[in-house]
């Protein structure tokens, strides 16, 4: 029924588009809601930097869609779904907000995509991690743009059993993400004929992890697996190399980390560590002179994240230009129509169930001998083609997608 | 290899000995909590916000100034002592005799103040701070790889808390400090100079707090949030252990880091909650703690 609405309602809006694509944008304002974690745990990776980078992208368009003018609101989400919760629902339903984009923590994307659902608007997540996000908990109004759990287990967690990480410990963040991708390392190490030996639920947030990484030692497993993100993540790793983890012959995989996380841990501490991610500044002349610009403005490279931002506001605006419309499924269909090409992704695409695919990379942290500065962290070891990152849609149970 | 309740013993003596050394942190944090309590009767819940001043300085002082490590166990203690002690003459000066919960709310505000303004300037990824070369490596004990800086943590840890202990209770010093809080009046008609003796004590009790903040700069991540959950853990020590009682906060301390490091090996996920149910259970059969003195 609602389907059938929303075909009839934006049948009849492309009739009465004679009148002028102008007519078509509620009250003569784009007004995009940015929404992320502006003081707390996840704050470096996306956080104001991301409003920064979001503001790049609306200046480079020239600060308005044919004519009509861009807004951009801004609200710090504390991690919190109910503090988001009522954030967004101030934006839609009083301030006529058209899109909210930014979101970290999944279980802010998947509050606020239910809200945006109830009220037909768009949302673009582009920080968080859970790829439940565009399966279970898949909307026809929001999008997930940079990466999700499935490529990171994919590719960090084969690539090192193929290098003869045979069996696994995990050190695994005790919430509902960090199960998550445990799972999903589980099944990728099995199904490269590795074995997980055992595993530790750490409670979020730890910040000793001696004793968790003692019981990882004494598992005798040739891999160490972090499942956690953020500042679990650098503990973990700074603990195991006072411990002397790698000097015993065991190796840590971190499944999560961001150019932020490398950043503080420094190329010393970090080095010969192998991730997955969605974008490095440092890949091509296009990525390095985005970036450039990037720390012009807020003295830091960017993470994938921010670089994400850029790119599908990029994407929104040039979806609403060509529609003429800030209808959320005019504009949402309208991106799924456009291949991605910029400076982020190459032919990028956008699902039925909202997911962006695009290429990801196998990252290995460079020695301090190979870093030439403090940002020179990554070495692209190999490119993860699309179709291989991504949960396939056969296996998808996204209500979008018809199995 | 023997067995304990299907854990090697082997992995048990290296959590027991991790346990001793998180105990270590906590003794030397609550300490400071218990000297300002016991002496001054001021909540001090601006005290996360100190160790992780003093991991922070560490990090800045090293960064801008070359300071090394151990100048800096020096330094960073003294200058987060100097802040408090600002703090006190300032703040904490203008509501002495008020309720407890006037001090709770006003270290309270203070330490988000501070805390939001470094997130500002540094953001929440960390700090790197390398560890000094000869702390490095470590010795193979046979039933754990024991890296030679936590050594180190335990041997300072204690030292501090015992000297801390000695001059609070054992010295003239500590007993005009004891005096001083117990009868001004009397005190100042001897001729004791009381609000200069309680400026410094809240000094010295934040700067025990930096001074484990210098302890943690090199082995966890020095980011300005890393105080506030330390903080809620460190005032359940204290609490266990009698407020304002100072052997008993260093007793208690390293108790509870073996406590914890016992749940960590044999049921992880409550490792966090353990401690809040050991305060519990002594609140529940023991009020004043297990070294406070009977109210």
């Amino acid at each position: 029924m609602t389907m059938m609405k929303k075909l009839l309602t934006s049948a009849v809006a492309s009739a009465l588009m004679v009148g002028g694509a102008q007519a078509e944008i509620s009250d003569n304002t784009i007004k995009i809601g940015y929404l992320a974690d502006m003081s707390g745990t996840y704050r470096d990776l996306a956080g104001p930097n991301g409003l920064k980078a979001m503001e790049m992208a609306i200046a480079d368009f020239g600060g308005q869609v044919n004519g009509t003018k861009i807004e951009v609101v801004s609200a710090d989400d504390r991690n919190s779904p109910d503090s988001a919760s009522s954030t967004v629902r101030r934006w839609v339903e009083n301030e006529n907000v058209d899109l909210v984009a930014g979101m970290v923590a999944s279980s802010v994307s998947i509050a606020v995509s239910k809200i945006l659902e109830e009220n037909d608007r768009l949302g673009i997540i582009s920080g968080s991690a859970a790829s439940s996000i565009t399966n279970e908990h898949c909307t026809p109004n929001h999008i997930h743009y940079v990466y999700d759990t499935y490529p990171l287990a994919n590719g960090t967690a084969s690539a090192v059993v193929k290098e003869g990480g045979k069996t696994w410990y995990m050190l695994t963040a005790d919430y509902a993400f960090g199960h998550a991708l445990e799972a999903d390392v589980t099944r990728v190490v099995e199904a490269n004929g590795g074995e997980v030996i055992g595993s530790v639920r750490h409670p979020f947030p730890t910040q000793d992890f001696s004793s968790f990484i003692l019981q990882a030692q004494a598992s005798g497993a040739d891999v160490i697996g972090l499942a956690n993100a953020g500042a679990d993540t650098t503990n973990a790793i700074t603990t195991a190399s006072e411990f002397g983890v790698t000097q015993s012959g065991q190796t840590l995989a971190a499944l999560l980390l961001f150019l932020t996380d490398v950043h503080a841990l420094g190329a010393e501490t970090a080095q010969g560590i192998q991730l997955t991610t969605g974008w490095y500044w440092d890949m091509n002349d296009e990525t390095r002179e985005w970036s450039d610009r990037f720390m012009e403005e807020t003295g830091v490279r960017p993470t994938m994240v921010h670089a994400g931002i850029y790119s599908s506001t990029m994407q929104y605006l040039n979806a609403v230009a060509a529609t003429g419309s800030d209808d959320a499924q005019t504009v949402r269909q309208q991106m799924m129509d456009t291949p991605i090409n910029d400076m982020f992704a190459k032919n990028g695409k956008i699902r039925v169930d909202g997911r962006m695919v695009h290429d990801m990379y196998l990252a290995e942290v460079k020695t301090p001998e190979e870093s030439k500065n403090e940002w020179d962290l990554y070495k692209i070891l190999r490119t993860i083609p699309a179709e291989e990152s991504y949960r396939p849609l056969s296996e998808s149970k996204c209500k979008l997608v018809n199995n | 290899m023997s067995m304990i309740f299907g854990v090697p013993l082997a992995v048990l003596s290296g959590q027991l000995l991790i346990g001793i050394i998180n105990g270590a942190f906590y003794a030397l944090l609550s300490l400071g909590l218990a000297v300002i309590f016991g002496l001054l009767k001021i909540i001090n819940f601006a005290h996360g916000a100190m160790y992780m001043l003093g991991a922070m300085t560490t990090v800045l002082m090293f960064d801008y100034m070359g300071v090394n490590y151990w100048v800096a166990l020096f330094l960073a203690p003294l200058v987060v002592g100097v802040f408090g002690v600002v703090i006190e003459y300032f703040l904490l000066r203008r509501i002495a005799g008020q309720d407890h919960i006037y001090s709770l709310l006003l270290t309270f505000g203070v330490a988000l103040i501070i805390q939001g303004v470094l997130i500002n300037w540094f953001g929440v990824s960390g700090l790197r701070y390398t560890m000094p070369d000869m702390f490095k490596g470590g010795v193979n004990l046979g039933f754990m790889f024991m890296p030679y800086y936590r050594a180190w943590v335990i041997v300072a840890a204690l030292l501090v808390c015992f000297g801390t202990w000695f001059v609070i209770e054992k010295t003239k010093l500590g007993s005009y400090l004891r005096a001083g809080t117990e009868d001004s009046q009397l005190m100042q008609g001897f001729g004791i100079n009381v609000p200069l003796l309680i400026s410094l004590t809240y000094g010295f009790g934040v700067a025990l707090a930096a001074f484990a903040g210098v302890l943690a700069a090199p082995i966890y991540s020095v980011t300005p949030v890393m105080g506030s959950s330390t903080l809620i853990v460190v005032f359940a020590v204290v609490v266990i252990g009698g407020m304002g009682s100072i052997g008993g906060a260093i007793i208690t301390g390293i108790l509870m880091g073996v406590i914890e490091g016992l749940t960590k090996t044999f049921y992880p996920p409550a490792s966090s909650a353990v401690i809040f149910l050991v305060m519990v259970l002594v609140l529940m059969f023991r009020p004043s703690g297990l070294f406070g003195k009977e109210a």
